[in-house]
């Protein structure tokens, strides 16, 4: 990933590892995972379920403590803050959620789920400057500044998602965690949200890491991938270059699985054999192997490292650039 | 909902509860009841202690409404009286060991440290009898209005912190809890506006019945001797001294075991029809 480090980068992750406890034995969500996103750009996090994405997300903002490895923030080891520094640090970062019902607190108005996120960081001296940034955060996300006073409930799901996006931008954030931000919405809205993402980004510029299974929305938005399986990073690059030329046999499975708006192209598709192994017991040396058709004997014994293939695009595959 | 104000909750299950006839009778009794507490001095004419030995144990007539008991006291006034001594006793029970659940429940529900130690304390509370516990509660800290609430609020306390600890276990999980962790909002502020104020109606309902209980729990400590001073007059004392007169004064425990079983008829009918109509699966129904 060199290419990436030598540009302005705004947040590195390095060795990170989360390891959950349960009674069956650890479970390693994520483990070794290292990237970084450049400031200003929109990386695009992909995986299917049980990856290890959305954990990914909250380790990132110390939702969820990572186990292990660091997270460079502007230069600043988060995981090294104590908890009145990470308060600081929580304005310059924060996180949009999935899920648009459950992401509002059902027994607040909108004025007051908004205003939170400015009494918390003393933004806007009085009630009355307060309640006209709440407006103009409104009407920023398409919204009206007299949907003030109403209940969540009162709202549809893209409606929601745009109060959601208010909120995280109240703090004025550098950087977003756009955890499945459209997945739970109509397709038709989903475009909205997406274009309304878009224009905030430039406005606002921001840096975005934008977490996902659908792949043409990461396409559409993205300029970097990281390519998430079983915890752990197996390809990283350009979206141009992944989406051309994946050198990954995970991500070319994936990119096969995605729907292409064109009826006489021609597909090769890769079907993936299977599910995602239990991160209780995964596979030695490549955690991909059982479910790949280049798999040998030495995919079985050596975990396979960063392969750089030029600096647009780094594979976590033994075989990479022979197959 | 085109309008700017927007309906809150609160005002459709209002409505919900006036549509269920068991809820108005509810609360009519306790209206009454209530009404008969506070304006004691007002209705009756009698004081509660006034004793008459002339027409001690008189059945009820004109005068005396609801007949005297031993000492020539007047049922009726005594009964309005001990209403005060139980629905004080009830409401501050109701009170207290919400406060003290709310407490417990949050504390164990929200911290996975402390839950362990909490929730095995409530389970150790929980396996006693409540009267049991409420019986030795009352006989450390001796008896007197302010022990026994003290007391029965610890007996019930474990309810309300079970359903406050299992919300909580819910909530948590949320996200707009994490989006408000995600901001750094201060957790007490998370605990209050986040969690807390989206178990209110599970916590009202518990209180309801808990105020139910605490009425019964307070007949039956009096009952026993071991409850409020036997000057003041409770429901409780009067079932108990009454009894020895079971044969030729029946009013004497009549008209006290009659109020208890209203009022606790009456809160369970609206703690009944609050848990119905806060339950949108089964308000829909209605």
């Amino acid at each position: 990933m060199g290419a990436m480090e030598s540009q302005d980068t705004l947040l590195a992750v390095e060795g990170l590892s989360k390891t959950f406890q349960t009674g069956a034995g650890d479970v390693h969500a994520l483990k070794d995972v290292s990237f970084s996103i450049p400031r200003g750009s929109v990386v695009g996090l992909v995986g299917e379920s049980g990856s290890g994405k959305t954990t990914l997300g909250r380790c990132l903002l110390r939702l969820v403590e990572p186990s292990g490895g660091a997270v460079r923030f502007d230069g600043t080891d988060l995981l090294a803050l104590g908890s009145a520094e990470m308060k600081r640090m929580r304005k310059r970062m924060q996180i949009i959620f999935q899920d648009p019902f459950s992401s509002l607190n059902p027994r607040m108005r909108v004025r007051d789920i908004i205003g939170e996120a400015l009494v918390t960081h003393g933004i806007g001296k009085s009630r009355t400057e307060r309640r006209d940034l709440t407006a103009g955060l409104l009407e920023e996300v398409g919204l009206k500044a007299d949907h003030l006073s109403r209940f969540p409930h009162e709202f549809s799901g893209g409606q929601r998602q745009r109060i959601g996006i208010a909120r995280a931008l109240a703090v004025e954030p550098e950087f977003i965690v756009a955890d499945e931000a459209v997945s739970a919405l109509d397709v038709s809205v989903q475009a909205q949200i997406l274009n309304l993402m878009q224009d905030l980004r430039e406005r606002r510029s921001l840096t975005i890491l934008f977490i996902a299974h659908d792949l043409s929305v990461v396409e559409y938005l993205c300029e970097e991938i990281v390519v998430l399986y079983l915890g752990r990073v197996v390809e990283s690059g350009t979206a141009r270059k992944l989406y051309a030329e994946p050198a990954h046999p995970y991500t070319r499975a994936l990119l096969s699985a995605a729907p292409v708006a064109d009826p006489d192209a021609v597909r090769n598709r890769q079907v993936l054999k299977g599910e995602i192994p239990s991160p209780l017991s995964p596979p030695s040396g490549c955690v991909f192997r059982t479910r790949c058709s280049f798999a040998d004997e030495a995919c079985a014994m050596q975990v396979p490292g960063p392969v750089v293939l030029s600096e647009h695009q780094t594979s976590h595959c033994l075989k990479a650039g022979s197959i | 909902m085109a309008d700017t104000t927007s309906m809150p909750m609160e005002a459709s299950l209002a409505k919900v509860l006036v549509q269920r006839r068991a809820v108005i009778l509810g609360l009519v009794i306790l209206a009454v009841f209530g009404a008969a507490a506070i304006l004691a001095p007002v209705i009756t004419p009698f004081e509660p202690a006034a004793m008459s030995v002339r027409n001690r144990l008189t059945a009820p007539n004109a005068t005396w409404w609801l007949g005297t008991d031993e000492f020539g006291r007047d049922i009726f006034t005594r009964l309005i009286y001990a209403g005060r001594v139980s629905l004080l006793v009830g409401g501050g029970v109701a009170i207290i060991s919400s406060l003290i659940g709310i407490a417990l429940g949050l504390a164990g529900g929200f911290f996975r440290r402390l839950d362990g130690p909490v929730s095995r304390v409530i389970d150790a509370m929980m396996a006693f009898p409540d009267i049991l516990l409420a019986i030795s509660l009352v006989a450390a800290l001796g008896g007197s209005l302010i022990n026994v609430v003290l007391a029965l609020s610890i007996v019930y306390a474990p309810r309300i912190a079970r359903v406050v600890r299992a919300s909580t276990l819910v909530i948590r999980e949320l996200a707009y809890v994490e989006a408000a962790r995600a901001l750094g909002v201060a957790t007490w502020r998370i605990l209050v506006h986040h969690l807390l104020r989206n178990m209110v109606s599970p916590i009202i309902v518990q209180a309801t019945f808990i105020f139910a209980y605490a009425m019964l729990a307070e007949a039956g400590l009096s009952f026993l001797g071991v409850g409020i001073d036997p000057e003041t007059p409770t429901w409780g004392t009067m079932i108990n001294t009454g009894r020895q007169y079971i044969d030729t004064a029946g009013w004497m425990i009549l008209f006290p075991g009659i109020s208890i079983t209203l009022c606790v008829l009456a809160l369970q009918l609206v703690g009944d029809g609050l848990r119905d109509a806060l339950d949108p699966r089964i308000s829909k129904e209605l």
